[in-house]
C-alpha cells in the first residue's frame, strides 16, 4: 500500500493540478491577509471558503483521478497486490497531495505573516485540521462515488450532487425542520443534524473556537454543555474521524466485489 | 441682641472645639481603649479616631457624632456575621483604611459593612471589604465621595447574596477608582440622581456589574465591567450619560453588555463592547445617541427588541460581530449613518471613504435566530449566506428602510 | 496450469460467462477466441481477479485464487488498452513497476529489443498508441513468469514491432512457459498458437488445435472455419 501510495503521491505532485491547487491556496491567503491585515477576521473568511472548496475540490479531484488512472489501476490490479493496498494506496494518495496543497499554500503566508507570534495561531491550526478532515472525507467520498458508477459522466455529476447536497440542501432542510418543529425542544435534534454532516461539524468545530460559542450559549442548557466543554469537541472529532473511516471502509468492502 | 449673643458664643464653642480642641483617639488591641465603639462613645465631634493595626471583633458600630475613622495598615474589623458592622448616622463622616470582614446575612434586614442613613458629606475611602452581604450602603445619603474601596464578596447565588456599592434614595454621590468583585450587582443606584460613577472596575459578579433603576441625570464613565452575570443594565432612567466605559466578556444565556429597558434620552459614546453575547439589548428605549463606539467580537452587536424610536447610531465601529443588528419587527424608525461595518462588502469609486453602496446591518438570519434560536447552529452556512444575500436584494422579513446609507470604508479611530 | 471449473458471470442482466469449463496444460500457445461479447476479457480478468465470478471455482498452479493476491507473481499480464498515468516517464514507469514486484534485469534486454532507448526519459503522457504498446510490452516481458496472458498484443504495433513480438513470444514458449492469447488478428493466432478456445455465448464453443478446428467445420482455411462457426450460430 505505501509503494502505491508513494508512487500516486509523487504521481500527483507533479500533476498541474495540485499547482493550481496550491497556488490558489497561496494567493487567497496571501490576498486575505495583505488586504484586510487583520488576522482572525482573515481566518473567518478561509473559513469560508474552506469548508465550501475543499469539500467540492476533494470530491472533484478524487473522482477525476479515478477515472483518469483506471487503465493504470487495471495494471496495478494484474500485479501481485491485494485490492485493497492498490485503491487505499491511491486514495491516501490523493487525499495526501490535496492535503500539503491546502497545508502549504494557506500556512506559508500566515507563517510569514508571522503566526507563530500571533495567539490565532490556535483558529489557525484547527482550520488546517478540519480542511484536511475534510479533503480525507470527501476525497473518500469521492472514490466511493466512483466505484460505484462505471460511467464517467454519471460518477461526476453523483459528486457533484453529493457536494451539493452536503454543503447546501442538507442546510436548507435541517434549516426548514428546525423551524418546523420549533414548539419543540430542538437542541438535541440540531445536535446531531449537525453531527451527520461533516460540513456542518467542521463548520461549526471552527466557529466553537471563533465566534459561536457566545451564541451557543443563548440558545440553552444543551448546547452550552456540549460546546462549552471539551466534551463537544472530542465527540465533534470523533465524528469526523468515523466520517473518514467509514467511506474509506466502503472503498475496501466495494474493490474487493467490484469487476474491472 | 441677646439672642444673638448667645448664638455667637454657641459658635465660638463649636469653632474653638473643632479647631483647637480637636483630638486624636488612638484605638489598638493593648490600648486603654481597645475598640471602635468605645473610642466612638469617648470621642467628641470632629475628633479623630486612629484605629492601629490589630483585629477587632465588633459589630454594629453605630458612628452618630461628625468622627474621622482611620486605619493604620488596614486594621481588620471581625464582624463574626452577627449583623451589620458599621453604621454612619451622621454628617461629616470619613471611613478610611480599614478591613472589613464577616458581615451577617439574612434575608430580612440587608446587613452591611458600612451603611450610611440619611446623611450628607461622608467620605468611605480606601476600604476593603470581604466575606460580606452588602458592601456600601448609602440610604438616603447625599453629597458623599465613595474612593478607591476595594469590595470582594463570594456570592454563589442572587437570592443570598447582596450588592457591594448600593445607593437607595441617594443624590450627588461620587463613586470613584472602586474595584468590586464576586457579589450579586456590583453597584447599584435606586432612585438615585446626579451621580458619577468613574474609573471603577466591576468583575465577575453574579448579576450585574453596574445596575441602574429609576435613576436620573447619573453619569458613568471610564469604568471597566468584565464577565458579569448579565452585564450592565440600565433601566427606568432618563438622561444617563455613559462615556468611554469597557464592556466586556458577559457570556451566557441571557447576557450582554449593557441592557436598555425604558431609557430616554441617554448620551452613549465612546464605549467599547467587546466579546459579549449581545452588545446592547435595547428595549423600549427613546432618543439616545450612540456614538464612536467599538462593538467588537459580539454575538449580536445590537440587538433592539421592541418599540425604540429616533435613536441615532453614528459614528460606530462595528468590527467582526456575527449579528450586527437584529430587529425582532419589520418596522424602523432609528438612524444608522456613517458607521463603519467590517462586514460591509460594498465598494468606494468615487474614494470618498464613504462606500457606494448602503449597508444593510439586519440579516435574515439573525431574525430567523430570534424565533428559533436553536438555529444559530447553522451560523456561516452557504444555505444561510444565500438566503441572507437574497433577502438583502428584496427585504421582506427585516426592515427595508433600515440601512446605512454613508457606509465607512475604514474602520474609525478617535 | 490454469484450471477454470463451471465459471459464471452475468454483468447486470448480462450472461458473459455461463458454465465455463477450462483446463490449461503447462507449456504452448494458447489463443483464446470469439466474437466480440462472447466473454473472452472477462474470462482472462477472471483468471486475473479483477473480475470477481459469481460461481465457480479457479485454480492457478493447483491453487484457487480466491481472495489470493500472491498467485499473480506467477502471472504476466499485458493489458488491451495501455494507458498510463501520464506525468510519468518511461523510465519511472518500469522502475515502478520492478519496485512493486520483484526486482529483475530483463528490462534493458527488452528496451533494447523493441528500440525504446529514445523514448526512456519522454512523459508516458507524449507516447504515440504504438510506443506506449512496447512500453507496455517490456512491463509485461520483463517478469520471468511460469504464465503469460496477452490481451489484444499487437494493437497499434507497426510491422517490425509486431516481428519482434513474435520472436519474443516464441522464445519465452520455448522456455516452456504458458501463453494465454486473445486477438482479433486471425493471420497472427493462426501462425503462433499451438491451441485455441473458442468462446461463444459464454460457453467454450470448441477447443482443440487448428487443424482440429478446419476438421470439425470441414474448412481448409482458418478464417473461413471461425466465420462458419459464427455463421451457423447465427444464421
Amino acid at each position: 500500500m505505501l509503494k502505491i501510495l508513494k508512487y500516486s503521491f509523487y504521481d500527483l505532485m507533479r500533476s498541474r493540478w495540485s499547482y493550481v491547487y496550491f497556488a490558489f491556496y497561496l494567493l487567497l491567503s496571501v490576498v486575505l491577509l495583505f488586504l484586510n491585515s487583520d488576522l482572525s477576521k482573515a481566518v473567518i473568511t478561509l473559513m469560508n471558503v474552506i469548508i465550501v472548496l475543499v469539500p467540492l475540490i476533494g470530491t472533484i479531484f478524487g473522482v477525476m483521478y479515478y477515472y483518469n488512472s483506471k487503465e493504470f489501476t487495471e495494471l496495478l490490479l494484474a500485479q501481485p497486490l491485494k485490492r485493497s493496498s492498490i485503491f487505499l494506496g491511491q486514495y491516501l494518495g490523493v487525499a495526501l497531495s490535496l492535503s500539503m496543497s491546502l497545508v502549504l499554500g494557506l500556512g506559508l503566508p500566515f507563517i510569514f505573516y508571522g503566526l507563530f507570534r500571533s495567539n490565532a495561531i490556535w483558529d489557525f491550526s484547527l482550520l488546517i485540521i478540519t480542511g484536511t478532515f475534510l479533503t480525507f472525507i470527501f476525497t473518500a467520498l469521492a472514490f466511493n462515488i466512483a466505484l460505484s458508477n462505471e460511467n464517467k459522466i454519471k460518477g461526476f455529476g453523483f459528486a457533484i450532487l453529493v457536494w451539493l447536497f452536503l454543503a447546501i440542501i442538507y442546510d436548507g432542510l435541517f434549516l426548514m425542520s428546525l423551524i418546523i418543529f420549533e414548539d419543540y425542544p430542538l437542541d438535541k435534534l440540531s445536535l446531531i443534524g449537525t453531527m451527520l454532516n461533516p460540513i456542518d461539524l467542521s463548520r461549526t468545530l471552527i466557529l466553537l473556537k471563533l465566534d459561536i460559542s457566545a451564541l451557543l450559549g443563548y440558545t440553552g442548557a444543551v448546547f452550552k454543555q456540549f460546546f462549552g466543554t471539551n466534551f463537544g469537541l472530542i465527540v465533534s472529532f470523533i465524528m469526523l474521524v468515523l466520517w473518514v473511516i467509514f467511506p474509506v471502509y466502503r472503498i475496501v468492502y466495494k474493490s474487493k466485489r467490484k469487476d474491472f | 441682641m441677646k439672642r444673638f449673643l448667645q448664638h455667637s458664643i454657641l459658635l465660638i464653642i463649636i469653632l474653638t472645639s473643632h479647631l483647637s480642641l480637636c483630638q486624636v483617639v488612638e484605638v489598638c488591641n493593648n490600648c486603654k481603649i481597645s475598640s471602635l465603639k468605645d473610642a466612638i462613645s469617648k470621642a467628641r465631634d470632629f475628633d479623630t479616631i486612629v484605629v492601629k493595626k490589630g483585629t477587632y471583633k465588633e459589630h454594629s458600630i453605630i458612628v452618630d457624632k461628625p468622627l474621622t475613622i482611620i486605619g493604620e495598615n488596614h486594621p481588620v474589623i471581625d464582624g463574626e456575621l452577627k449583623g451589620e458592622i458599621i453604621t454612619i448616622v451622621s454628617d461629616y463622616v470619613i471611613v478610611d483604611g480599614l478591613h472589613i470582614i464577616n458581615v451577617g446575612t439574612s434575608y430580612t434586614e440587608d446587613y452591611a459593612a458600612i451603611r450610611v442613613k440619611r446623611t450628607k458629606h461622608f467620605e468611605i475611602k480606601n476600604l476593603i471589604l470581604e466575606k460580606l452581604f452588602f458592601g456600601i450602603y448609602l440610604e438616603k445619603a447625599e453629597d458623599g465621595k465613595v474612593y478607591n474601596n476595594k469590595v470582594i464578596g463570594q456570592a454563589v447565588e442572587e437570592h443570598n447574596s447582596g450588592n457591594a456599592i448600593q445607593l437607595w434614595y441617594s443624590k450627588k454621590i461620587d463613586i470613584q477608582n472602586n474595584n468590586v468583585q464576586h457579589v450579586r450587582d456590583g453597584i447599584y443606584l435606586e432612585f438615585s440622581d446626579d451621580c458619577l460613577i468613574k474609573n471603577n472596575v466591576s468583575a465577575n459578579n453574579l448579576r450585574y456589574g453596574l445596575h441602574f433603576m429609576f435613576s436620573n441625570n447619573d453619569i458613568y464613565e471610564d469604568n471597566e465591567f468584565t464577565n458579569n452575570g448579565a452585564g450592565v443594565a440600565v433601566m427606568f432612567s432618563k438622561k444617563i450619560k455613559m462615556l468611554n466605559n469597557v464592556f466586556k466578556e458577559n457570556w451566557g444565556t441571557a447576557s450582554y453588555g449593557m441592557l436598555l429597558k425604558e431609557i430616554n434620552d441617554a448620551e452613549i459614546k465612546g464605549n467599547t463592547f467587546e466579546k459579549n453575547t449581545i452588545g446592547i439589548n435595547i428595549e423600549g428605549s427613546n432618543r439616545i445617541n450612540y456614538m464612536n463606539n467599538n462593538f467588537i467580537n459580539n454575538g449580536w452587536a445590537i440587538k433592539v427588541r421592541g418599540a425604540c424610536y429616533s435613536n441615532k447610531f453614528i459614528g460606530n465601529n462595528f468590527l467582526y460581530n456575527s449579528f450586527d443588528i437584529s430587529y425582532n419587527s419589520n418596522i424602523n424608525d432609528n438612524t444608522f449613518d456613517k458607521n463603519y461595518w467590517s462586514n460591509y462588502t460594498g465598494y468606494d469609486l468615487d474614494k470618498n471613504g464613504i462606500g457606494d453602496v448602503p449597508y444593510r446591518p439586519v440579516k435574515l438570519f439573525s431574525y430567523i435566530v430570534n424565533r428559533t434560536p436553536e438555529t444559530i447552529i447553522l451560523l456561516r452556512s452557504l444555505f444561510i449566506d444565500i438566503i441572507d444575500f437574497s433577502e438583502k436584494v428584496s427585504p421582506v422579513f427585516t426592515p427595508d428602510n433600515l440601512m446605512d446609507n454613508h457606509p465607512l470604508i475604514k474602520k474609525i479611530t478617535w | 496450469m490454469v484450471s477454470i471449473q463451471n465459471l459464471h458471470k452475468k454483468f447486470g442482466k448480462n450472461n458473459v460467462l455461463s458454465g465455463v469449463n477450462l483446463d490449461i496444460k503447462e507449456g504452448g500457445i494458447f489463443a483464446v477466441l470469439g466474437p466480440n461479447g462472447s466473454g473472452k476479457t472477462t474470462l482472462i480478468k477472471s483468471v486475473l481477479g479483477m473480475v470477481i465470478p459469481d460461481k465457480g471455482t479457479i485454480s492457478v498452479l493447483g491453487k484457487s485464487i480466491k481472495n489470493s493476491s500472491n498467485y499473480r507473481n506467477k502471472i504476466d499480464y499485458l493489458p488491451q488498452i495501455a494507458n498510463f498515468p501520464s506525468n510519468l516517464k518511461v523510465k519511472e514507469l518500469i522502475k515502478m513497476i520492478k519496485d512493486l514486484r520483484s526486482f529483475t534485469n530483463h528490462d534493458d534486454d527488452l528496451i533494447t529489443h523493441f528500440k525504446l532507448e529514445p523514448f526512456l526519459d519522454k512523459k508516458l503522457g507524449n507516447l504515440s498508441g504504438g510506443t506506449k504498446q512496447k512500453v507496455n510490452l517490456v512491463l509485461t516481458f520483463m517478469f520471468d513468469s511460469p504464465l503469460i496472458i496477452l490481451d489484444e498484443p499487437t494493437s497499434g504495433l507497426d510491422p517490425i514491432s509486431l516481428l519482434r513480438l513474435k520472436d519474443l513470444i516464441q522464445s519465452e514458449k520455448a522456455k516452456g512457459k504458458t501463453i494465454l492469447i486473445t486477438s482479433h488478428i486471425m493471420s497472427f493466432v493462426e501462425e503462433i498458437s499451438d491451441e485455441i478456445v473458442f468462446l461463444l455465448e459464454g460457453q467454450i464453443y470448441f477447443k482443440g488445435t487448428i487443424n482440429e478446428l478446419k476438421t470439425k467445420t470441414g474448412q481448409s482455411d482458418f478464417e473461413h472455419a471461425i466465420a462458419s462457426i459464427l455463421t451457423n450460430n447465427h444464421a
